[in-house]
């Protein structure tokens, strides 16, 4: 691990073992690997039912009726719901705009929306009786792009709009519109020796976690419900689903289950309030599990885009401005679109300095599949255009790609397009010198010593297409910026309660937070950091669920940063009313009890010169200190709906990477032989689980690079590969070793100095991808993610 | 219909079964091991990998039926199988191909149940352990198939390349890791099973 910079102003290394710093396992690491952690589809009751959901065939239609009668008749059904049973006024949910039926009402407006629920006692009986159901639609035309979105003649997805984007867009199938505009792009463009325009497209990522959407949903004695389930924010849930039950919040009472990777696709409701109205209507637990078709019609994918771009610069390799038009495809709902649409306009300069820029965000209201978060969240589709345009200005002008980039880049002080200027560390320049500095992998892995070729180190693999026959190698580069934490206003809170007692003669702590573990490392940060804090060496940490206040999502990079920093500063306040008792008991023995400078450490309490003052049991012997409070980070406002300006973002994170490609120029196959990763984490909490996710990030970033895409048919907008099979991720042969380099630049407004890191990895290793296939075939590549007939000019039209 | 066999090394009957029901359903919902997941139910991400008379398959693409008669081995058997294996030949390489459990041995053996507890089985097996260790468990979905998988690979290739490990692991999708830390575990496994040879 590289640290270079500014130390951070904590304790170097704790001194109490397991605190932050050290590669520390996972607490829920056994149960996983013996196959005992309870996952949320893993949940079992006694007398419980299955819940199936009968979901939309057409993508827009009129629903004309509705006709149950043969679906109820059958045996071993309790329940048929319609929207004609949904018990109060709120019909509607959503995480912006609550524009979201929890059934469809008169109308469908999207492929694979839900119209009916069955609850039965075995799933074979419920998926039956589903499809006993039947529904007469009269179908309408379907919108399927900004041309047929915003033409004046358009069917409305939604009429009668009333949210507050409405008054701010130019037509009621635009979600959200977010300009942005400094300086005069026009004027700067006099100045360009060089002029570069681009057209991309981006298509439609799939989250593709591997625990699909589940949950069980038990009605309790007091007329409320208990729902079990994989969400990224139990509070946001609960604020949706409440209200549609007609319950207060209390009367759901929601506990985190085992979260099965999420990636931004659990951020919306899924079986949530499905499952608990079954559970309320049939007075019996109900249980609802998708399958994987299922699971690629229950949540949102990431919007696929449309980015124009043109770029200037002058002949010493200087950008002089920027304009750029995005559009993305919400769909059907409006889901994230608002905050996509403010997080892609605001990042679409990427990490480089230009003063001069005109930009355009939108997201439009489509038929569809709904569009909403994915790790990266409008920043990976501006990431894959900008800096598909660096790569074209540099060799415009004959400049290597890495050296112009590095003569644009950011650094500590430059304003964002917003006015809002980067005040923390900005290693661009560096982060794009270690990539580029790593030793190249070897040539020709395939090579063997005897006659046969190891076909599995080619393009094709096992396949067997090729010894090596028309196999080029290219080399990419990307980097790329991303914001954490919720942006533009939003009040971005989390909640920790921590209490430490003695328990068999040993100080433990329990830390209780409403965190969603989505296998990010949460837990294990949080005990590392009660570690510290307290110096402590057991850590019990507490289920998640709303017993406890909000830790709001496990999303946009967050929640180590925010919940992370809410469990920090409970300890701090408990450490304080731990040293208040000290003081009480045993202040007249020493004098340095009335310091302030005193620390808990390995279970003492000790002066900042290290000595031992007292034993923290025997300070607090019967007594136990619990606190639970919440903890802000700092304030950001909303941008300008004009101009765009306005401090908006919380941190910035930064990643670099370079991609190694082979590519079978006639076959059109690509193999990436290598990834390097630098990126800069600010403060590794946990060096392991920093890397095991940049790992990650990278990969799903080389997924859309060369092979995730969810095809909709442009004419029905229906979904056509909802399956394992045909969206294909990445596996273990797809994917190559990835180096990774970490820098810790602390930034002095989080804690510990920490950056998330979540998203940035996803930023800038699909363009790396994209920009070494392209160095291997010359083909100029406009669009991810790039298949074989776009490679071997076979593409049909 | 009633099915009557193994597993993990207890003889099982799931009574009521409908013939529809893939073995891992049954795995699942009728005999509460839930270890095999359910990840695509459609044998594209072997989440459910179980060995089947020591082969290694995909259980949502078995029918319940199938199994009359016969042996599985699912994550919740995996440290014991492993011990077990260990116990009958020692130093657990396997370059005669000689490997797998003698009917004899397989009918002595009994598993000993997870303390329900705290999940701690008596003991990890090396590759269980090596997850863990190596960092190569983030959300957990895929890791009961990919452990399955990677102990019988480990089991008929004492020393894999890399390569030899991709193939093996090639069933077996993971959305979190990257896999680079699985790779690091196989590594791990390997290493750590020849210093005890």
């Amino acid at each position: 691990m590289a640290t270079t910079g500014t130390p951070t102003n904590i304790t170097q290394g704790s001194k109490t073992k397991g605190g932050i710093g050290e590669s520390t396992l996972r607490p829920d690491g056994t149960l996983k690997v013996t196959g005992e952690f309870a996952y949320s589809s893993d949940m079992w009751h006694e007398d419980m039912l299955w819940g199936q959901t009968l979901r939309s065939t057409v993508a827009h239609a009129e629903i004309k009726s509705i006709d149950i009668s043969e679906a109820v008749a059958m045996p071993g059904v309790y329940a048929v719901l319609t929207y004609d049973d949904l018990p109060t006024e709120v019909k509607n949910y959503g995480l912006e705009i609550q524009d979201t039926p929890v059934l469809a009402h008169g109308k469908v407006r999207h492929h694979g929306e839900p119209v009916a629920l069955v609850a039965a006692d075995h799933p074979e009986t419920a998926r039956r009786a589903a499809a006993k159901i039947k529904i007469e639609y009269a179908e309408l035309p379907v919108i399927t792009d900004e041309a047929s979105a915003t033409a004046p003649d358009a069917v409305l997805v939604h009429e009668g709009r009333d949210d507050h984007h409405i008054g701010h867009v130019p037509h009621p199938n635009i979600v959200h519109r977010q300009p942005i505009v400094r300086g005069d792009a026009d004027e700067a463009a006099k100045r360009a020796d060089v002029i570069v325009k681009g057209e991309y497209t981006f298509g439609m990522q799939d989250q593709a976690f591997l625990g699909p959407e589940s949950g069980l949903a038990v009605p309790s004695e007091d007329g409320g419900v208990e729902l079990y389930v994989a969400t990224q924010w139990l509070h946001s849930d609960l604020k949706q689903i409440a209200p549609v039950l007609g319950l207060p919040e209390e009367k759901v009472r929601m506990t985190l289950s085992g979260v099965g990777g999420a990636f931004g696709g659990r951020e919306d409701i899924s079986m949530q309030i499905h499952a608990c109205l079954l559970a309320l209507r049939t007075g019996k637990p109900v249980k609802i599990v998708y399958n994987r078709f299922e699971s690629f019609f229950g949540h949102v994918h990431r919007h696929p885009a449309k980015l124009y771009y043109e770029h200037g610069a002058t002949k010493d390799g200087k950008l002089t401005h920027m304009k750029c038009k995005i559009v993305l495809d919400g769909g059907a709902y409006a889901s994230a679109s608002p905050a996509v649409v403010g997080n892609a306009s605001s990042l679409s300069v990427g990490p480089y300095v230009i003063d001069d820029v005109d930009i355009e965000a939108i997201a439009l209201y489509t038929n569809n599949p709904p569009c909403g978060a994915m790790r990266g969240f409008g920043a990976v589709q501006a990431c894959f255009a900008y800096e598909a345009q660096m790569d074209k200005l540099a060799a415009k002008l004959g400049i290597d790609p890495v050296e112009f980039r590095q003569l644009n880049a950011m650094e500590q002080g430059t304003l964002l397009p917003t006015g809002q200027p980067v005040d923390s560390p900005a290693p661009v320049a560096e982060l794009l010198r270690r990539v580029k500095a790593r030793p190249l992998p070897p040539e020709q892995q395939w090579v063997t010593a005897g006659e046969q070729a190891d076909v599995r180190a080619l393009p094709g693999g096992l396949s067997n297409t090729t010894h090596g026959e028309g196999v080029v190698r290219g080399i990419g580069y990307a980097v790329g910026i991303k914001n954490v934490g919720f942006s533009e206003g939003f009040d971005d809170y989390s909640t920790a309660k921590v209490r430490v007692e003695v328990i068999n003669g040993e100080a433990v702590a329990t830390v209780h937070t409403a965190m969603a573990e989505v296998g990010q490392g949460g837990i294990t940060v949080h005990a590392q950091i009660a570690r510290t804090e307290l110096g402590v060496t057991q850590v019990t940490i507490h289920p998640a669920d709303t017993q406890v206040g909000s830790a709001g999502s496990t999303s946009a990079s967050r929640q180590t940063y925010v919940t992370g920093g809410a469990v920090k500063n409970t300890c701090e306040h408990v450490r304080e009313a731990v040293l208040e008792i000290g003081r009480r008991k045993f202040g007249s023995y020493h004098p340095a009890w009335a310091t302030a400078e005193l620390l808990l450490e390995g279970g003492k309490v000790v002066t900042d010169g290290g000595e031992v003052l007292a034993d923290l049991a025997d300070v607090l012997e019967d007594e136990a200190v619990e606190l639970e409070l919440e903890w802000r980070h700092r304030p950001t406002v909303a941008f300008d709906l004009r101009t765009g300006q306005g401090n908006g973002h919380v941190q910035y994170s930064f990643a670099a990477h370079r991609a190694v490609v082979e590519v079978d120029t006639e076959l059109g196959l690509v193999k990436v032989v290598e990834l390097s990763v630098a990126q800069d984490v600010g403060k590794a909490l946990n060096p392991l689980s920093v890397v095991g996710q940049i790992q990650g990030g990278t990969t799903q970033g080389l997924g859309v690079a060369v092979m995730e895409e969810i095809i909709v048919d442009p004419k029905t907008a229906k979904v056509r590969n909802p399956s394992f099979t045909d969206y294909l991720i990445p596996t273990i042969l797809d994917t190559p070793t990835i180096p990774v380099d970490v820098l810790e630049l602390a930034d002095e407004h989080a804690p510990y100095g920490l950056r998330g890191i979540g998203e940035a990895p996803t930023l800038s290793s699909t363009p790396a991808v994209l920009a070494a296939i392209r160095n291997a075939t010359g083909l100029e590549l406009n669009r991810t993610p790039v298949r074989p007939e776009h490679l071997t000019g076979t593409e049909s039209s | 219909m009633r099915v009557n066999f193994t597993v993990n090394g207890r003889k099982q009957e799931a009574d009521d079964v409908w013939e529809g029901e893939s073995l891992l359903y049954v795995l699942r919902e009728r005999m509460g091991l839930p270890g095999s997941k359910n990840a695509c139910e459609q044998g594209e991400c072997g989440s459910c990998t179980v060995r089947l008379d020591g082969v290694p398959v995909c259980s949502c693409l078995v029918a319940a039926g199938q199994v009359e008669g016969r042996e599985v081995v699912t994550v919740e058997g995996l440290a014991d199988y492993a011990k077990h294996r260990e116990d009958a030949h020692p130093g657990g390489g396997c370059a005669s191909g000689a490997c797998g459990t003698s009917i004899d041995a397989a009918q002595r053996w009994q598993a000993k149940p997870l303390d329900g507890q705290t999940g701690e089985a008596g003991a990890l097996s090396p590759i269980q352990q090596a997850f863990i260790d190596a960092g190569a468990v983030q959300c957990g979905f895929c890791t009961p198939g990919l452990l399955v998988a990677a102990d019988e690979l480990l089991e008929r290739n004492a020393s894999p390349s890399d390569q030899d490990i991709r193939e093996a692991l090639s069933g077996n999708l993971c959305r979190c890791t990257g896999y680079e830390k699985i790779l690091d575990a196989v590594r791990l496994a390997a290493a750590r099973q020849e210093e005890a040879v």
